[in-house]
């Protein structure tokens, strides 16, 4: 499969990331190994086989309907690189 | 804007609804924190929510079986096997960076809401899929001027996505199906219905075509529409726009565009086909679920009356108007309030007008919901046979016995007695009565039996403030004409 800059600019956006000159070459030549490795799988014939979702055969693995505190507050917003005493900050989204 | 009814008409609107409800869970879809609207911002959060690495989600039996009670209410298939989804997208408030949702195998297809259209006729509004997903966190944009502020107390809430075929072809229709769905939610106790916090959220499809054309014209999503009014004002606002641009010969995008309430109008928020690539797999942190028919039919018959069914009994079995029926069903608890009046009397039209009238004017006058309402349905019905059996006049009862019963909830012939309202049909009783009007006015019996038949009202009334309200009309009326007409 070939790998465009195309591509490379779609999927950086999505995923948030930024490639730029050298690091684009670097990351379509990578991309493409990957993709034509796992494209070996395309050779085999899978005409009428049920695609394979799970690996086990357990169904309705559910949890009843109860309430539980398990983290505090301060206990959920300390990990973040900022934050106040009620909520995650982070860099303005809407531009004014 | 400027188009005529004349331009307008050439057109054909075609709208689909996509509405997501909040399920009234106590826990989240795939973690056990709490679900609850209005707590302290992130404190209703676990490491599964926040999406810490290693977490696993854990289904909540309850959103799947609210799902289901959605879809036999709406006449659904409800699919035997399913698998979630992972929609994957980067935004500040999906701590995951995926939403888990239904994509392939979504739990309710097809079915229908039954609606009226703009001239009150009935019309059958196709479902497409209903499925299970996840709410996001809120993003907080005016509180500081520098910085976002994330809330994740509504990450993980459990929702149900119904979404409608384009079968919709008018803002009016489209203020109808979502006031049907919302009614419909809440008398299923799935979701709270309130738009204006949001736990009922309504984005719409809509595109126009000239009514011969064979193919769908170009189709604008409009979000953020927080009322019903809203849902209404946003799609015609919309349908005009299109139509205005293609009278101009303009070029419609595909793009959604957000409702700015303040204004009415929408405008452009994103071009559609650049920016959606959720790159959907199956999620593979939840096993299947399937759904039994023995299952179903648990709920099926663990169901509560829904308002159509309650509509049309009212309407076939119990003779009650269009009308009267509609402002019954219109909400759940008046409903239920009405049925278990009519459990104790066979007179359903004035249970209704009790119900529709001091009831609900007490109600509208305190600003009480009927279940806080301390009078107990029995009561009601009494006083209504109390009325029937001619024992009690319809405004006594309305303007003395019924705020007594408001006070302290006793019973009407209690309250009646004690006050001595009863009314007597006791025809000896009613006589003496007669016989004392007749000989206090002379002139005008003499009148009257000379033929000023008008005079009958005068007589009456005199006879009605003797026994100070308490002679039943009916009986005295019958009375006093025989006894004018003796000699």
């Amino acid at each position: 499969m070939k790998i465009t800059d195309e591509t490379i600019d779609h999927l950086s956006h999505l995923a948030r990331l930024e490639f730029n000159g050298d690091q684009k070459e670097r990351i379509k030549t990578d991309l493409t190994k990957i993709i034509d490795f796992v494209d070996q799988l395309s050779s085999v014939n899978t005409d009428g086989v049920e695609p394979l979702i799970f690996m086990t055969e357990t169904e309705n693995v559910l949890r009843d309907d109860v309430d539980v505190v398990t983290i505090s507050q301060t206990e959920a917003l300390k990990n973040a690189p900022v934050h106040d005493t009620d909520y995650f900050k982070i860099p303005t989204v809407l531009k004014k | 804007m400027a188009i005529t009814e004349e331009i307008r008409a050439k057109y054909k609107p075609v709208i689909g609804l996509e509405i997501h409800a909040q399920m009234l869970t106590r826990s989240k879809a795939y973690s056990n924190d709490k679900n609850e609207y209005g707590s302290a911002p992130n404190t209703n959060v676990s490491v599964i929510t926040l999406g810490h690495p290693g977490t696993l989600p854990r289904m909540n039996r309850k959103t799947i079986d609210f799902a289901i009670r959605m879809g036999i209410a709406c006449d659904c298939k409800i699919s035997e096997l399913q698998h979630f989804a992972r929609k994957n997208y980067f935004y500040p408030d999906l701590p995951k960076g995926y939403q888990i949702t239904q994509d392939t195998t979504p739990i309710c297809t097809g079915g229908s809401v039954l609606i009226k259209d703009e001239n009150g006729n009935e019309k059958r509004v196709g479902l497409t899929r209903i499925h299970m997903e996840e709410d996001a966190g809120k993003s907080i944009h005016d509180i500081d001027p520098f910085n976002t502020l994330i809330d994740l107390n509504r990450a993980g809430v459990p929702l149900i996505e119904i979404v409608s075929e384009p079968d919709i072809t008018s803002s009016q229709q489209a203020y109808n199906y979502v006031t049907e769905v919302r009614k419909l939610v809440r008398y299923l106790d799935i979701c709270d219905g309130n738009m204006e916090e949001g736990s009922l959220r309504c984005d719409a499809n809509i595109s126009v075509m000239l009514k011969d054309a064979k193919e769908f014209g170009v189709k604008v999503e409009v979000k953020n529409m927080n009322s019903m009014r809203n849902v209404q004002r946003a799609i015609e606002y919309e349908i005009e726009r299109q139509i205005e641009a293609i009278e101009k010969g303009e070029k419609l995008v595909q793009e959604t565009r957000n409702f700015n309430a303040l204004n009415g109008t929408t405008t452009a928020m994103r071009s559609k086909e650049a920016a959606n690539d959720y790159r959907y797999f199956p999620e593979p942190d939840l096993q299947p679920i399937r759904v039994t028919q023995q299952h179903v039919q648990k709920i099926r018959e663990a169901m509560p009356p829904l308002p159509n069914f309650l509509h049309t009994k009212y309407t076939t079995e119990l003779g009650l108007s269009e009308y009267d029926a509609g402002v019954i069903t219109d909400q759940k608890e008046i409903a239920l309030y009405f049925e278990e009046i009519i459990r104790y009397t066979k007179n359903y039209k004035a249970a209704a007008n009790w119900v529709m009238g001091d009831i609900k004017s007490h109600l509208n006058a305190k600003a009480l919901d009927i279940t806080e309402l301390k009078l107990s349905p029995n009561h009601v019905a009494e006083l209504i046979s109390l009325i029937d059996s001619g024992k009690l006049s319809h405004s006594l009862a309305s303007q003395k016995v019924f705020p007594e019963m408001l006070k302290a909830d006793e019973s009407p012939l209690k309250i009646a007695e004690s006050n001595n309202w009863i009314q007597t049909s006791d025809e000896g009783e009613i006589k003496k009565l007669i016989a004392a009007v007749i000989a206090e006015n002379p002139s005008e019996i003499a009148r009257y039996r000379a033929g000023e038949t008008k005079l009958m009202g005068f007589i009456m009334g005199q006879l009605m403030k003797k026994s100070a309200g308490k002679a039943d009309p009916k009986s005295a009326g019958k009375l006093l004409t025989e006894m004018l007409s003796e000699n």
